[in-house]
């Protein structure tokens, strides 16, 4: 199962815009993306209400973990760059 | 006459369209595919509702509510609790799974916590849909004017908007959802108007949005006098550009109100000639632990280059009261308002204070710009020498205070003395000098600052500011309303500093009226018996 820990870009953290597109990419994915801080539990980035109560701020680091499947490394790619982006620049 | 909150300007008549809540009464039963397949008809109508409706904020509020209706998470909740083939009824079942992450968000506060109310909506409408009601939308075929309890973001994007002449509502403060939306739109808006779910449908009102005020049956004379008088506030505010001035060219200087750097590239854009109230609580509130200097000074920094050249007043952090710091304000105070809170958290948080004194210094250190440091809460001559030193200590050369306390009134020679300047917060030292929660909407009679107790504070120490030629200024609600903000010049201010929102009108109306017909204005109101007579007296003097 792939993973990868990304530092967030989105001045705003994981609130609005920028986790409105995550869940979206998520959910779209066709395998399951999971994510959360380093070493606590995880949740369903295809949820907008799990996403949004991990209270996610600018500059904290968040572990991402693709589902093994066909394309689970570029789908992995994919996340971590939409949550390394700064949405509202 | 009814009586609200203005939240958006504006004259206008037209017939009343209520928009009435259904409400369920009695268990509704529900079987889980039932849920499921409600929860996509109410994505679905949201995501058409986000298409069609032209205000971008409200688009994207209304794409994360359809994204919320079909959450995965809640849906395996729903999954996991609906065990038998129907349950009795589904109202505690949805309330519970979207409950627990409502919890989440308002306990992460900020942002986060706004979010709740998008919650809310969701779940209310899934049990009206699975109860037969559909969603209290009316479409709107003539001119009307809109009256309801609440608007949420959903009713207003299934109205037809375009024939909305304004929009009135029973409940909602100054920064609901329905004050955004009518800004947005440019029509007229009054909040918290009690008892306008009463007017029958199709009764013909005014509504004034500046005034807050709706009257069933005005007459001719009255509304063409109202709209005129708009249209004037509206042409000068066009009209008038530049440093503010009065018609005499004594100097008042106007400022923004900011909290984000959002706010100051506002009130760059309505060319404010500085900012006169940045509050820090934000970036404290956004946050579980307490933002790091560098954080800190990043924040300040890009303020200070957005107002180059410009006066900046950096309040430090107020938090308490009614915007509580979980990791500053940890402890249950029983009376917050009086509490510790803003200065005073120098008792408890006292590092936390140092460290915003030290990201101030380091981030104005090299900039071009005029940095004024204000405590809040200050109350003895005491608190303003500390502050004072500590500020001087780091090689700003401008502290100053707020005044918004009936001690700090009654006490400002003394404590003036200690500083450069003094600011009123008209909000809070209206709270403390009526003794009123101003959060209270049973109170809001009390808590304006037209009372004539609080001009007497301001009187007080303004006097005694000029008197040892120290510059006092507003950054109050009570600088954005053009006839106070001439009475508060004629108590003696030379600065005004208000939401950018608010500046053109402020600017356009003080350019209207001398300093004798702001003193003669000031006089009168400290005579008057009442609020309203204030106001009265002043408007008979100032729009002569």
């Amino acid at each position: 199962m792939p993973s990868q820990i990304v530092a967030v870009g989105s001045k705003v953290g994981l609130h609005a815009r920028p986790a409105s597109i995550l869940v979206k990419a998520a959910a779209g994915a066709g395998v399951a993306v999971t994510i959360g801080r380093p070493g606590e539990k995880a949740v369903n980035a295809a949820s907008l209400l799990s996403v949004l109560a991990l209270g996610v701020k600018n500059g904290d680091s968040i572990e991402v973990s693709v589902a093994d499947g066909e394309n689970s490394d570029s789908v992995l790619a994919t996340i971590v760059d939409i949550i390394a982006t700064d949405h509202d620049e | 006459m009814l009586k609200g909150i203005g939240v958006s300007p504006g004259v206008v008549v037209g017939p009343v369209r209520r928009v009435i809540a259904a409400e369920v009464s009695g268990p509704v039963p529900a079987n889980l595919d039932q849920v499921l397949a409600a929860l996509e008809a109410i994505a679905q109508d949201l995501e058409k509702s986000a298409e069609t409706i032209e205000l971008e904020i409200a688009k994207e509020v209304l794409a994360a509510q359809a994204m919320m209706a079909r959450d995965p998470s809640v849906a395996e909740v729903l999954e996991g609790a609906i065990t038998e083939g129907t349950a009795f009824d589904i109202r505690p079942i949805v309330i519970d799974a979207f409950g627990g992450f409502k919890e989440q968000l308002l306990a992460l506060g900020g942002y986060f916590a706004e979010r709740a109310s998008d919650i809310d909506e969701i779940s209310t409408r899934l049990i009206n849909k699975l109860a037969g009601i559909e969603s209290a939308g009316l479409t709107l075929t003539e001119p009307t004017v809109v009256v309801a309890e609440d608007l949420t973001p959903a009713d207003t994007a299934a109205l037809n908007l375009k024939f909305a002449l304004a929009l009135v509502c029973s409940h909602g403060g100054a920064t609901s959802h329905t004050a955004i939306v009518a800004r947005g739109l440019g029509i007229p808006a009054i909040v918290g108007c009690s008892g306008v779910m009463d007017l029958e449908d199709g009764t013909k009102v005014l509504v004034d949005g500046r005034h807050g005020e709706v009257i069933a049956g005005a007459s001719d004379e009255e509304v063409s006098s109202r709209i005129s008088k708009e249209d004037l506030l509206k042409a000068r505010a066009a009209s008038v550009t530049g440093p503010g001035r009065l018609s005499d060219g004594t100097p008042i200087q106007l400022l923004g109100n900011a909290g984000t750097v959002d706010d100051v590239r506002a009130a760059v854009a309505v060319d404010a000639e500085g900012i006169g109230l940045f509050r820090t609580e934000l970036l404290f509130l956004d946050s579980q632990i307490e933002p790091t200097v560098a954080e800190q000074v990043a924040l300040y920094s890009e303020v200070f280059e957005l107002m180059a050249g410009k006066k900046v007043v950096i309040r430090t952090l107020d938090a308490g009261s009614d915007k509580p710091v979980p990791y500053i304000n940890a402890i249950h105070e029983e009376n917050p308002a009086l509490g510790v809170r803003g200065w005073r958290l120098t008792r408890t948080s006292n590092d936390v204070l140092n460290r915003q004194l030290q990201a101030l210094a380091d981030a104005s250190k090299g900039k071009d710009v005029k940095l004024w440091v204000m405590a809040p809460m200050i109350n003895t001559p005491d608190e303003a020498k500390d502050f004072a030193d500590r500020v001087r200590a780091l090689g700003m050369d401008t502290p100053g205070v707020m005044i918004e306390t009936p001690a700090a009134a009654l006490h400002a020679d003394r404590i003036l003395a200690e500083v450069e300047f003094g600011s009123f917060g008209t909000n809070d030292l209206t709270q403390y000098v009526m003794a009123s929660d101003r959060m209270d909407s049973r109170l809001s009679d009390m808590t304006t600052a037209w009372h004539p107790a609080v001009l007497r504070a301001i009187s007080i120490a303004s006097a005694e500011a000029v008197k040892i030629s120290k510059p006092v200024g507003v950054c109050g609600e009570a600088a954005a309303n053009s006839l106070l903000a001439a009475v508060l010049v004629g108590l003696g201010v030379s600065s005004l500093s208000m939401a950018p929102s608010a500046l053109a009108e402020v600017r356009g109306f003080l350019a209207s009226v001398d300093m004798d017909a702001c003193r003669s204005a000031a006089t009168a109101a400290l005579g008057a018996r009442s609020a309203q007579e204030a106001e009265k007296f002043a408007r008979d003097i100032l729009e002569k």
